[in-house]
């Protein structure tokens, strides 16, 4: 299967070992992946803000990225479901609203691909440490990955998965709400790396790059000494 | 930013420090999860219950015009009186007036957020008349002359020890321990209050077409009493209690009382048809229907948002909300807090005015998850984000996104962002939290993670190279 990879600008800017990680587990499995350059942004921020017309122009030219892939694979929950759930909501009565309903229908976030679509759990992979998985928000609620990650974790050697007390909080980053409202989103942040904290765990692990600076920011700020690494990551240890 | 968006800045930033509250909330919540997750375990499939509460409502709210009806002829057929209010103003001249016509001095008045809406309370005291509250947790809200902290839990955040200072200082008690002494004193000042009382007020929960019934559910007997004793009844219900039967009954009590305090069912569940009628004995001998729409109908209106008025007022969302959880009930300045009342103060009180309710959301979606009625709210707070901007772009921000989306638009120009990204990430972690760092609202309280050596787009350039 020709795999097209969507890697967000978050990714890109800041976490490219995300999306490293899913190009060589994809290839290790035997699949040839392709990258459009011309992909920027999915254009969160903006459709987050209420600036939809602007959204509308950036998605656009994910639009166009896109437009001839098979299937799309992406390394984050949340500007996975900005593709999934929210493109044809935001090309509703569009002239380009076909497409962006046919892009929703062939995106998948990566490790549900790995699972419901490829059929994998065993990645043959070792990564020694006590961990403990934070679900982003928008992976879990609008595209309903639960169980995948964890699925994967299960079987890589020498890692110790702890359930958090509350796995399923928001973490309080939530895009441009984490500048607009600082004190919120980090009085969230300290409740979630509280959880994190009593697990005892030395890794937090998550399929969400942006969850994982906030948490990781908020930690390094405590002076806790705590790491966190992207699923993809944890995965591509071989 | 207008009066109540500073008021909600300021309010919610206090309280995020606030490490008792956030500590005392988090507490009383975990009690409620634990009974919640038990009750929830009881039914066969909560998700299909939602999916038939929902239902009830959705065939409730779209066919308002019919169901209203149907409940005003059912109410009037047995005597009752109903009065179709438009607005809060409405509702209090026509309590007013049936005060007045009745001689009423004092009203006992059972919980009823409708009425906090309209700020009825202070609106029947300003006419003369003695209002008191008999729920035991708005009755110290009142007692401090503060609004209900939460729509279900009034009083969640305070402790014992804050309870027993307040009936000290306005009720003159003797310092009391335990929750039952406190009951015991509420008890003591209430019971006078019932027997005084010449008029009954209260919400409701439910008001059921089919049968022309005001359904209420409460823990304390409060409403009962309040509802029964006085020669006279007024409820106060907004135009969307309205459900079509009475079976719809069956699947909507026990879901409102599991998602709104982890019950199985509420202590006590009345339905009132009416006012006494011949050859009964006892039982309010008038009995007024105040059918509220107060901006109901422009929510009607938006079909987008519809839905909301579904909203049974369990609470539900407010507990599962981690907002609401750091920030609290009062922070929100409005009669409804959390989520709902995020999505549907704007549509009551004005976009413009409490739009940053709705961009005060992670959008994490945990109060859909737990709404048992199934309202779409996190989405809501989307739409309403969208449609503030579409009335009225913020200065300052319309040329960021703008910009944001002509960069974003060209790919050639993206990819210089890497290496200004390492250009600029010293600098930035060397200014970091200062008052001139542009990202300081970010490092004010969280650090930044190091630029990478590479973007992804770099290392696919290179590896394909």
């Amino acid at each position: 299967m020709k795999i097209t990879l969507f890697i967000p600008c978050f990714i890109d800017q800041y976490y490219p070992g995300a999306g490293i990680g899913m190009v060589r587990i994809l290839e290790k499995l035997g699949h040839a992946v392709e990258y459009p350059e011309s992909q920027t942004c999915c254009g969160q921020p903006a459709f987050n803000s209420g600036y939809w017309d602007e959204a509308r122009s950036v998605a656009e030219t994910m639009l166009d990225a896109f437009r001839d892939a098979e299937v799309v694979v992406g390394v984050s929950g949340s500007c996975g479901a900005m593709l999934k759930v929210f493109y044809p909501e935001l090309f509703h009565g569009h002239p380009r609203e076909a497409e962006a309903k046919a892009l929703a229908a062939k995106t998948h976030e990566f490790s549900s691909f790995l699972v419901n679509v490829l059929g994998v759990g065993d990645l043959g992979v070792s990564y020694p440490a006590k961990a403990t998985f934070h679900d982003g928000c928008h992976g879990l609620r609008e595209m309903g990955i639960k169980r995948e990650p964890r699925e994967l974790l299960k079987h890589v050697r020498g890692l110790e998965l702890v359930e958090m007390k509350e796995a399923e909080t928001c973490c309080g980053f939530g895009g441009t709400f984490s500048v607009k409202f600082p004190e919120i989103s980090t009085a969230m942040g300290e409740v979630k790396c509280a959880s994190i904290l009593e697990t005892g765990a030395e890794l937090v692990i998550s399929n969400d790059s942006s969850c994982l600076m906030q948490i990781q920011g908020i930690l390094d700020r405590q002076g806790k000494k705590i790491r966190s690494m992207h699923l993809a990551e944890v995965l591509a240890n071989f | 930013m207008g009066t109540e968006s500073i008021q909600f800045h300021r309010d919610a930033d206090r309280l995020t420090h606030d490490l008792r509250h956030r500590g005392l909330i988090q507490k009383a919540l975990g009690g409620y999860y634990v009974k919640r997750d038990e009750q929830k375990a009881k039914y066969t499939d909560w998700q299909e219950a939602r999916t038939s509460a929902a239902a009830a409502k959705y065939e409730a709210v779209n066919h308002l015009d019919k169901y209203l009806l149907e409940l005003t002829e059912k109410l009037e057929a047995r005597g009752t009186k109903v009065f179709w209010a438009a607005d809060g103003a409405e509702a209090a001249e026509y309590i007013s007036s049936v005060a007045r016509n009745a001689g009423v001095k004092r009203i006992i008045k059972s919980k009823t957020m409708t009425g906090e809406e309209i700020h009825l309370g202070p609106a029947l005291e300003k006419a003369g008349l003695e209002v008191v509250e008999s729920d035991l947790g708005e009755f110290i809200v009142q007692l401090r002359e503060e609004p209900p902290y939460h729509i279900v839990f009034p009083s969640m955040h305070l402790t014992r020890g804050e309870i027993d200072e307040t009936f000290q200082k306005k009720l003159g008690s003797p310092h009391a321990d335990t929750p039952e002494e406190l009951t015991m004193i509420a008890r003591g000042v209430m019971r006078q209050k019932y027997c005084q009382a010449d008029m009954g007020m209260s919400g409701a929960n439910f008001a059921v077409a089919e049968t022309g019934h005001i359904s209420i559910t409460e823990n304390e007997g409060n409403a009962r009493l309040s509802t029964t004793l006085p020669k006279v009844l007024v409820s106060i219900v907004g135009i969307e209690k309205v459900i079509p039967k009475l079976e719809d009954l069956a699947v909507l009590l026990p879901m409102l009382a599991t998602a709104g305090a982890g019950q199985n069912m509420t202590c006590y569940n009345t339905l009132l048809g009416g006012p006494r009628q011949p050859g009964e004995t006892d039982g309010p001998t008038e009995f007024h229907v105040v059918l509220l729409d107060n901006k109901r109908t422009s929510l009607l209106a938006d079909a987008e948002q519809r839905d909301a008025l579904h909203c049974i007022r369990c609470g539900a969302c407010l507990n599962v909300c981690p907002i609401f959880k750091n920030i609290g009930g009062h922070s929100y300045g409005t009669t409804y807090q959390g989520p709902i009342g995020s999505v549907i103060t704007p549509h009551l009180r004005g976009l413009q005015s409490w739009k940053h309710l709705s961009f005060s959301s992670s959008l994490c979606g945990a109060c859909h998850e737990a709404c048992p009625v199934r309202i779409d709210l996190h989405h809501h707070l989307l739409q309403n984000r969208r449609n503030a901007i579409a009335e009225k772009s913020v200065w300052w921000e319309k040329p960021i996104f703008a910009g944001f989306a002509w960069f974003m638009r060209r790919p050639a120009l993206y990819r210089l962002a890497a290496p200004m990204l390492r250009l600029g990430a010293p600098v930035l972690h060397a200014i970091r939290g200062k008052f001139f760092d542009p990202a300081r609202m970010w490092t004010g309280t969280r650090d930044l993670p190091p630029a990478p050596p590479q973007s992804f787009k770099e290392y696919w350039r290179k590896r394909n190279g």
